[in-house]
This record gives structure tokens, sequence and C-alpha cells, in this order.
């Protein structure tokens, strides 16, 4: 019991910065933007959030600083995407290098650690908050442990990004912007006949893209660890994305997809080198593919369909 | 927004307005962070090309970038993404030391080296294979697959060098050093006559053989009759079904041949320099080749110089950090960035100036 709590623990954490990034890029594809940027704006919000929790010793102003990054790199993408009509995938993987080389360059030449913030103290960052009557609570069979163990003890973006889902959906389908927004990744020139702008609905959905993202670095960096460090993000942007097509562009879906690789990730931390039951040792490497596999045998349609957004890459022009 | 440029400036002055705008930005960040760009800008030229030693190297990076860029040039023809070149490369870098681990001992370089190259090129295509054929076949997003086929690719790669392909536990992740037979000639000879003298610098024969494949693809895709199906794909899907071309069959083997290219890039660090097969050699290469592709507008003409530049600002980007601890290589990574941002994402951006400026009014009729 103890175990599944704690490998369920694990999993959550691992999950949050996946799920915030991808319902970063759910916001952006819904709205015809492809976004292989995540990891970029993620690794720059992660940056900007150590660098200005280190500098003023404030947390908050390290998140603001962090989705102040992340929203610039995301209007930069906004920019060539939809006001330049340049292709979309070339310049998501610009940002990716941008933020890459950029905070890489800075941090060193800030603080001349190897690229590293310096180590911030507690008051600096996000700390696991501890939910009222956890402790009272504990005594229940099965409840209190995972009460206790499992849904208190996260950080506030932790709490954050799950409260996100819910607000997401209902921001997606129920309100005016969000049908706009799915409308545009779908069909922009009916959106466009309507009368509404297209450029305006797609940069609105870029920069709640960009603020998901900080949010999501801002954890890294801020929250479970006391830093940046060189590449902090280290593939999660990708991951993300890879869970974005496994829910479908969903929101409800990209949770528990991104609970299932958090899972992945869990596994592979904790039963490093371990026997596991009729399978043996599994390769640890194995575990780190086989997000990337499943999306890939996803999108071969073996495991039903992924239909992107259908506008989705192809920039807006008016008319010809 | 069909806006027709001359073509000296479409492929000459284009890439150039492009790469300044990068690197004055690059130049901003420098001054941003306390040091002066122009003796940046002289330290790393002074880097690149100083000496002979140095100049070894940026073409050593070059070599490695010719094959990444014309990968992602020929992928660029039919219309298709190959952002895998990166998982292609390490892959094609496996060929190579299946090669070299088996024949090193028994076969002399000049043996050796055509078959490494024959492993290089069929282990990166069969690593393009797979995303080729599920996205000419299933409809599965190109991009998105050969992005999840890097990581796929990396995971397999440390699992075979920390395992069944390594030599000892305490070396780290890599194979056995290659015998005689696993090590391809240095070129400084060729260099020689000239009155350079590159010393140790691990500029090899790959090199040549980068130039000949730049002969190739540009033969293969302006000259062939599957370059022209390859480039109506491109330019037209619907024309080319329309047309009775095989369209499964375009995508799949020009992927193959991307592929191949990016695996054998792979011989470079593997058999030219490391002379063993090591964890992370490909270093961003497959990334590269596509700010090197951008930049030489996807034409071998183009992509060979765009690749001695990167060449150059990797090498002088090294010695620059030797000299500016506070300018590390990660500028390299930012410029790279700007470059593909510039070239590729924002190519529009001076488009239409440029096209008010030199297209002749007779032609822009002709247009309309």
């Amino acid at each position: 019991m103890d175990t599944l709590i704690q490998l369920l623990d694990l999993t959550v954490r691992s999950a949050v910065p996946l799920l915030l990034a991808c319902l970063a890029g759910l916001y952006s594809e819904r709205s015809g933007i492809v976004d292989i940027g995540l990891e970029g704006k993620m690794l720059g919000g992660a940056f900007a959030a150590a660098a200005a929790a280190a500098v003023t010793g404030s947390a908050w102003l390290g998140l603001g600083a962090g989705i102040l990054v992340a929203v610039s790199l995301s209007l930069i993408h906004g920019f060539a995407s939809i006001t330049n009509r340049g292709n979309q995938i070339v310049s998501g993987v610009a940002i990716n290098f941008i933020a890459a080389g950029l905070s890489a360059l800075l941090g060193q030449a800030w603080f001349s650690q190897g690229g590293r913030t310096p180590q911030l103290q507690k008051v600096e960052r996000f700390n696991p908050l501890e939910l009222p009557l956890s402790e009272t609570l504990s005594s229940i069979p099965i409840f209190g442990p995972v009460y206790r163990d499992l849904i208190s003890g996260h950080n506030l973006i932790a709490y954050f990004a799950f409260l996100m889902v819910p607000l997401t959906w209902w921001v997606l389908y129920r309100t005016r912007f969000g049908l706009r927004l799915r409308a545009v990744g779908e069909n922009p020139a009916a959106v466009d006949t309507a009368g509404i702008s297209v450029s305006w609905a797609r940069y609105r959905a870029v920069i709640c893209c960009g603020v998901l993202c900080g949010v999501a670095g801002a954890y890294l960096s801020i929250g479970v660890s006391a830093g940046f460090v060189k590449d902090m993000t280290a593939g999660r942007g990708f991951i993300a994305l890879a869970a974005l097509i496994f829910a479908k562009w969903r929101p409800v879906a990209a949770m528990w997809a991104c609970l299932l690789f958090g899972f992945l990730g869990a596994i592979e931390i904790r039963y490093q080198g371990v026997a596991l039951p009729l399978v043996g040792v599994v390769p640890v490497q194995l575990m780190q593919a086989l997000p990337y596999i499943l999306t890939v045998i996803l999108l071969a349609g073996f495991i039903g369909k992924a239909i992107p957004p259908k506008a989705g890459g192809v920039p807006y022009t008016k008319e010809r | 927004m069909n806006l027709t440029l001359p073509r000296w400036v479409d492929y000459g002055l284009m890439p150039l307005i492009n790469v300044a705008v990068a690197f004055l930005i690059a130049g901003l960040v420098v001054l941003f962070v306390g040091e002066s760009p122009v003796q940046a800008a002289y330290l790393m030229v002074r880097g690149a090309f100083g000496n002979g030693y140095n100049l070894g190297f940026t073409f050593f990076f070059a070599t490695t970038f010719i094959f990444t860029g014309l990968a992602v040039a020929v992928a660029f023809h039919a219309g298709l993404f190959n952002i895998g070149g990166e998982g292609q490369a390490y892959i094609g870098g496996l060929g190579v030391g299946l090669v070299c681990l088996s024949m090193d001992t028994v076969l002399p370089w000049w043996m050796t080296f055509p078959l490494a190259i024959i492993g290089a090129a069929a282990f990166g295509a069969l690593w393009a294979f797979i995303p080729a054929y599920l996205q000419a076949r299933r409809g599965s997003h190109i991009v998105i697959t050969t992005i999840m086929f890097n990581f796929i690719a990396s995971a397999l790669m440390v699992y075979l060098l920390a395992g069944p392909l390594q030599k000892a536990a305490n070396l780290g992740p890599r194979t056995r050093d290659f015998e005689a037979g696993g090590q391809i000639p240095k070129l400084d000879w060729l260099f020689k006559p000239f009155g350079v003298d590159m010393g140790a610098s691990p500029l090899n024969i790959s090199f040549l053989l980068a130039l000949i494949m730049a002969g190739v693809v540009w033969a293969v895709v302006w000259r062939t009759r599957f370059g022209y199906e390859m480039r109506t794909q491109g330019v037209s899907p619907r024309a080319a079904i329309y047309a009775g071309m095989p369209e499964v069959k375009i995508i799949v083997l020009t992927m193959m041949f991307s592929g191949a290219l990016a695996g054998m890039m792979a011989l470079n660090p593997v058999m030219g320099d490391q002379t063993r097969l090591q964890l992370d050699f490909v270093e961003g290469a497959g990334f590269v080749g596509i700010a090197v592709a951008l930049m030489g507008r996807s034409h071998p003409a183009g992509i060979v110089p765009a690749a001695i530049l990167f060449g150059a600002l990797y090498q002088g980007g090294a010695e620059l950090a030797f000299d500016m601890p506070n300018i590390t290589r990660d500028m390299i990574v930012m410029i790279q960035g700007l470059v593909i941002l510039f070239a590729g994402a924002m190519e529009f951006m001076f488009r239409p100036a440029l096209a008010r400026i030199f297209s002749a009014p007779a032609q822009q009729e002709k247009i309309s």
C-alpha cells in the first residue's frame, strides 16, 4: 500500500509539468497553431523563474518572470506563424534553440555557475502544502494515507495544474472565447466570415499557451527543484506534445495521458534495475522510450485514430 | 503571396540578410552580457580560421553539417520536414560501429570504409523508413513521428552502449576502440600544398564524401525522374497524384534517401575522430542540419557554404568560450535558433520588401 502510494505520488509529481505544457499546447493547437516549441518555452520560463526568484527573493515574482518570458517566446512564435504566415514547425524548432541557448548563456553570464542559477532558499520557492486535517485523518484506513501522502503535500502549482483541467474544459466548450478558439482551428474562413478576427483569436490562444508553459517551467525550477539547471526540461515538452496527441487534443483526456506518462516516468525512477513480476528486469531505456513508442503506435492509427484540428499548421490567408 | 525574386536575390541576398539579422541580435545579446560584440566576432573568426589546426576543425564540423543539411534539404524538396536527422544519424552510427567492430581487425580501412558507408546509410535509411511508411500509408504526421524516433533512437543507443556493445563498465557507455581497419585517414595532406598545416585536427576523408554526396543530391533532385517526382510532390501533392506519380513510393524513398544522408554523418565523428562508438556523438548535428538547409535554400550549392559557416560558428564559438568565459558555446545554439527563425519561419518578413525593390514591374504584372 505504501509503495503504491509513493509510486502514485511520484506519478503526480512527474505529471504536473507535463500536464501544464500539454494544456498549453492544447490551447495553441486547438486554435490551429501547431506548437513544437513547448519545450523551449518551458525552459525559458524555468530559467526566468529561477533567475528572478534568486534575484528578488520572491517565488511569486519568479513565477511572474517565468510567465512573462514564456509568453514573449509564444508571441515570437505567433508573430512568425500568424502575422508572417511562416512555417509553424520551423518556428517552433527555432524557439526551442533560442530558449536553450539563451537560458544557458545568460545563466552563465549572470551567475557564473556553469549555466545554473543560485540555489534557492525555501522562501524563494513554491513549497509543499499541507492540506488541512491530513494528520488527523491519516488513521482512517486507505483514505487517510491517500489523503495525507498523495493528495496533500504538493505545491500550489501542482494543484493549479489539476484545476486547469476542468477550467480548460469549461473555457473551450462553454465560453464564447473557447468556441471561437476551436473554430479558428477547424475552419478559420468561417470565423472570418462571421466578422471575427482569426489572427486575434489565434494570438490569444498562443498567449494562453505561453502562460501555462511559463507556469510549467516555474514548477520545475522553483517548485520541485531549488534552481535552474541547463536543459532542465529534458524533453518534457515533447512528451507533453505526445500526451496531447495521445489525448486527441481534449483536456480531460490530456490529464489521463499525462498521468499515464508520469506513471511510466515514476516506474522508471522507482524500479530501475528491479525485476518485475512476469517480465523480469525491464531496461530503464525501454521505460524512457515507452511514451514515444506509444505515441507513434497511436498516431499510426493502431489504437484509435488521432485526428488533429483541421486547420492546424496552416497559416490563414484572408483572400487570394 | 507569390513573389518571385531574381535568382541571385532569392539564393544569395536573402540568406545573407537573414544571417545578418541573426548575427545582429546575437551581437546585442553579447552587448547585454557586457562583452564587446566586435571583439567577440574577431575572436570567433580567428578561432575558426586563424590557423591550420582551427581551420581543420571548422571543416570537420562542416563535414557533419553538410550531411545533415543535405538530409533535411532532400526531404524539404518533397514537402516533408525530416526533424529526425538526429536520430537517423545516431542509428547510422550504429551501422558504422557494427561494421567497424566486426571488420576492423580483418580488413584494411579502404575496404571497411565503403562497407561502413553502406552500413551508415542503411541504418539511417531504416530509421527514416518507419516514419515515412507511417506517414505515407497511415497518415501519421511525419514531424511528430520523427521527433518521437529521435527519443527512441537515443534510448536504444544508451541501452546498447551501456549494455551489449559496452567494452567495460568502468569506461562508461562506449564500445572498444577500433583497430586500424576502423580508422579513416586524415585530410591534412590535401591542404599541405597550400601551406596550411592542420596538425592533429580531426578533418578526414569523409569531408570528400560529403562533397560527393552534395553532387549526388544535386544530380538526383534535379537530373532524374525520381527527383522530378519528388519536387512535384513537394510543390503540389495533388498534381503529383493527378500525374500518376506513386505517392507512397516517393515519400518512402525520399525519406530513406534523407535518412541515409543523415546516417552517413556518423562516419565523420565515429570513424574519423573518436574511432569508437560512444554516447551522444551526434551532438545536435541533426538539428543544425535544419538551419543549414534553410540557409542554403535546400540547394547543395547553398548547403556547402552554409555548413562551412556553421562549422566556423561551432569551432569559433568553442574558441570564443575559451577567451570570453562569459560567452559559452550555448551562444551558437542561440544563433542557430535565430537563423532557423529568420531564414525559415520568418522568410516572408523581408520578402515583400525585397520583391518591391528587385522585381521588375512587368514581371509583377505577369504574375497578377
